[in-house]
């Protein structure tokens, strides 16, 4: 038994290294480390912070990216109600169809869809920005380091280094390869925050980031919430049956 | 309970079904009364959970098909529609991701297990070549259902791997277009290998059954590796049922680990860039489980000339060095000479059992890493030692290593040593 205790001890050292939300391994260049809410065992989204997160988002990264996989309707899991939820979606135009003339309109956006993409298609996306501008329902657990390279990418811009840069490119510490596509996005002020917080560039990449997880894994507090009573029981029944097992092999000559 | 009690005789409803249908009385020898050592150490819990979990993987996979779409336009999104909108989808899905690596690391120790105490030797060599066809079987379906997402890890390691088959001469271009069913890894590759990975577990399920009938006819191995008589022996029910449930929630408090609280830990971020033939990832780099076998196969990176003609290319050369690692398992039972079964009583195959086990090791950590630097000269030196330990140490061993005296019974050890791998005269403790 005390190899068993051992080595679940050991176990649970390793594993608890584990629980970050993404991926540890990064990029070579050490990436900026931020106390998330959402990491470990008992972490959670903090809503304040995905609400902001849902309006810089709105109001700065939506009109390049879509959120393919995030239906409107799951907003009332960032702490809106219904009537807010359907606020939001108004502000969005959806294809639909064909009507009843073989047409296809535009129409006001519904709870049901999902946060459509300011393009038609990825042609005319990679026509205007040169590449298409990525879905980013799943960027958090699509990068190596997850939140932390978002947070990091968002915050590493440097003009300087960007100066000898053709057009179209810019420099930025946590890019592989340091030239990305996308243009700085975020200055101080550039939002007004609903709840009143000072929109400084940490905060808003801070927010835009907790959404953005929030998005990529959005059962998160329900799996860890079901995770924390699936190991209570599993380790009430581990030694449960450790006692019933001393007992019926105690029998047994050795 | 002895293991020496007769089958019951089964009366009214039961008795009736069993002398037309004889299941139960079956059920009660083999999974009841079943005669095991008394001395089995916890490394024999590890077949009943290889079990376990493939029983785990079917009924989860059985229901993610209910809603995967086994399509290229759609697998990727009907993945995310699983995770997102199915109830309990998220908990299928990662369950059945996270099963496949707990199935790999109960299988790989239950491997090592039959490895250091000598369980596919005579009369159990059958029972070993069932196993290495449950190993190979399983790999397929686990390469198979990598790929099912759709992501970019699935699409290029499908790419990489089926690639592989090209290496064949004469025929490898022709064979590699045929297993895609078109000319690159596309929407036919994709449905096929949906079709064969709910095909696999149901052979592994079958393969298992017999796995067991080869068991029950010798019974199991034990840590002294020397035959026993029903004196040393228990039945299986309750001593063995009592110890493999406490051993199966113990290993499912790491699984329960995994999949509550690291999911995607032992995953790749780019499976979750939906798959596109025309970006390469960085570094395309096999699930931990393939990693070893992905080193052997990176580490032959020169020709096998004679007179200056190319006998084998290093492309062929690695996937026979890849294969063969495999398949050399089949002949292990008479590669290893020893007529000595358990480590415990063989100083030297002690040591070199500990070498494979660090080589391996290494050879995982090699697999992970890009073919730069010092990697490819270590990939090939464990390369090497991975070989020459089945081919040529094993059939040495046999014949110039002095074993210990072995015990006429398992009461009575001759040396009272300790096991390195933990108890061994010691049932549950």
């Amino acid at each position: 038994m005390r190899n068993v205790l051992v080595a679940t001890i050991a176990g649970a050292a390793l594993l608890g290294a584990m629980t970050t939300e993404g991926r540890a391994a990064g990029p070579a260049v050490e990436l900026l480390h931020r106390s998330w809410s959402f990491d470990g065992i008992f972490g959670s989204y903090d809503d304040a912070a995905k609400q902001r997160g849902m309006q810089v988002y709105m109001q700065v990264c939506s009109a390049c990216h879509g959120l393919e996989y995030v239906a409107f309707r799951t907003f009332t899991e960032l702490g809106y109600d219904e009537g807010e939820v359907e606020a939001i979606a108004e502000q969005f135009f959806i294809t639909d169809g064909p009507d009843e003339f073989g047409d296809m309109f535009e129409r006001p956006g519904l709870p049901k869809d999902s946060w459509p993409s300011p393009f038609r298609n990825e042609a005319e996306a990679a026509m205007i920005h040169g590449k298409a501008p990525p879905d980013l329902s799943l960027i958090a657990k699509a990068r190596p380091g997850g939140p932390n390279y978002l947070y990091s990418l968002l915050l590493g811009y440097d003009e300087e280094q960007g100066l000898d840069l053709p057009p179209g490119n810019y420099w930025n510490e946590y890019y592989p390869g340091h030239i990305i596509a996308m243009p700085p996005q975020l200055y101080p002020d550039l939002v007004v925050y609903e709840d009143g917080t000072e929109a400084t560039v940490e905060q808003m990449a801070a927010d835009v980031t907790q959404f953005l997880m929030w998005t990529a894994e959005p059962k998160m507090e329900e799996r860890k919430q079901l995770g924390i009573g699936f190991m209570l029981f599993c380790a009430a029944m581990t030694l449960i049956f450790y006692a019933i097992m001393r007992r019926v092999w105690a029998d047994v000559k050795k | 309970m002895s293991a020496d009690t007769p089958t019951p005789k089964f009366t009214g409803v039961l008795g009736w079904i069993d002398h037309r249908l004889p299941v139960i009385s079956l059920g009660y020898k083999e999974l009841v009364a079943y005669p095991t050592p008394k001395n089995l150490n916890y490394f024999w819990n590890f077949g009943s959970l290889a079990g376990i979990f493939l029983v785990i993987q079917i009924v989860t996979g059985i229901v993610l098909v209910m809603h995967y779409v086994p399509h290229a336009d759609y697998a990727f999104a009907s993945v995310e529609h699983i995770m997102r909108n199915v109830n309990y989808g998220w908990l299928m899905r990662y369950m059945h991701m996270n099963g496949a690596h707990m199935f790999f690391v109960v299988v790989y120790i239950h491997i090592f297990r039959g490895l250091y105490y000598g369980s596919y030797k005579d009369p159990r060599e059958v029972l070993w070549i069932l196993g290495v066809i449950i190993l190979i079987l399983m790999m397929a379906t686990a390469f198979m259902g990598y790929v099912l997402p759709w992501g970019q890890m699935s699409f290029w390691g499908a790419t990489v791997i089926t690639n592989l088959f090209s290496a064949v001469p004469l025929i490898g271009d022709a064979l590699v277009t045929w297993m895609w069913g078109g000319f690159s890894v596309d929407n036919p590759t994709l449905q096929r290998f949906f079709s064969l990975h709910y095909l696999f577990p149901f052979v592994i399920a079958a393969f298992s059954f017999l796995h067991l009938v080869a068991l029950h006819q010798f019974g199991s191995n034990n840590p002294v590796g020397i035959d026993i008589t029903n004196k040393d022996k228990i039945s299986f029910h309750p001593y063995y049922t009592t110890k493999d449930l406490f051993g199966l929630f113990a290993i499912l408090l790491v699984y329960g680990f995994l999949v509550f609280f690291a999911p995607n830990f032992l995953g790749h971020p780019d499976n979750y860039i939906p798959a596109d033939p025309l970006v390469t990832p960085a570094h395309i780099v096999p699930e931990w489980y393939f990693l070893p076998f992905y080193a052997i196969l990176r580490s032959i990176t020169f020709d096998i000339s004679l007179f200056g003609f190319t006998l084998i290319d290093a492309k062929l050369g690695g996937v026979i060095a890849m294969f063969g690692s495999i398949l050399i398992l089949f002949f292990l039972p008479w590669l290893d000479t020893s007529k000595v079964r358990s480590a415990n009583y063989r100083p030297i195959y002690f040591w070199a059992f500990w070498l494979l086990v660090v080589d391996v090791i290494v050879l995982t950590y090699v697999g992970a890493k890009p073919a730069e630097g010092i990697w490819p000269t270590v990939g090939l030196i464990a390369t090497i030692w991975y070989f020459v330990h089945f081919l040529v140490l094993l059939p040495l061993l046999g014949r110039f290593e002095r074993p210990r005296p072995v015990p006429d019974s398992i009461n009575k050890p001759v040396l009272p040593k300790a096991s390195p791998l933990g108890p061994q005269t010691q049932p549950a403790e």
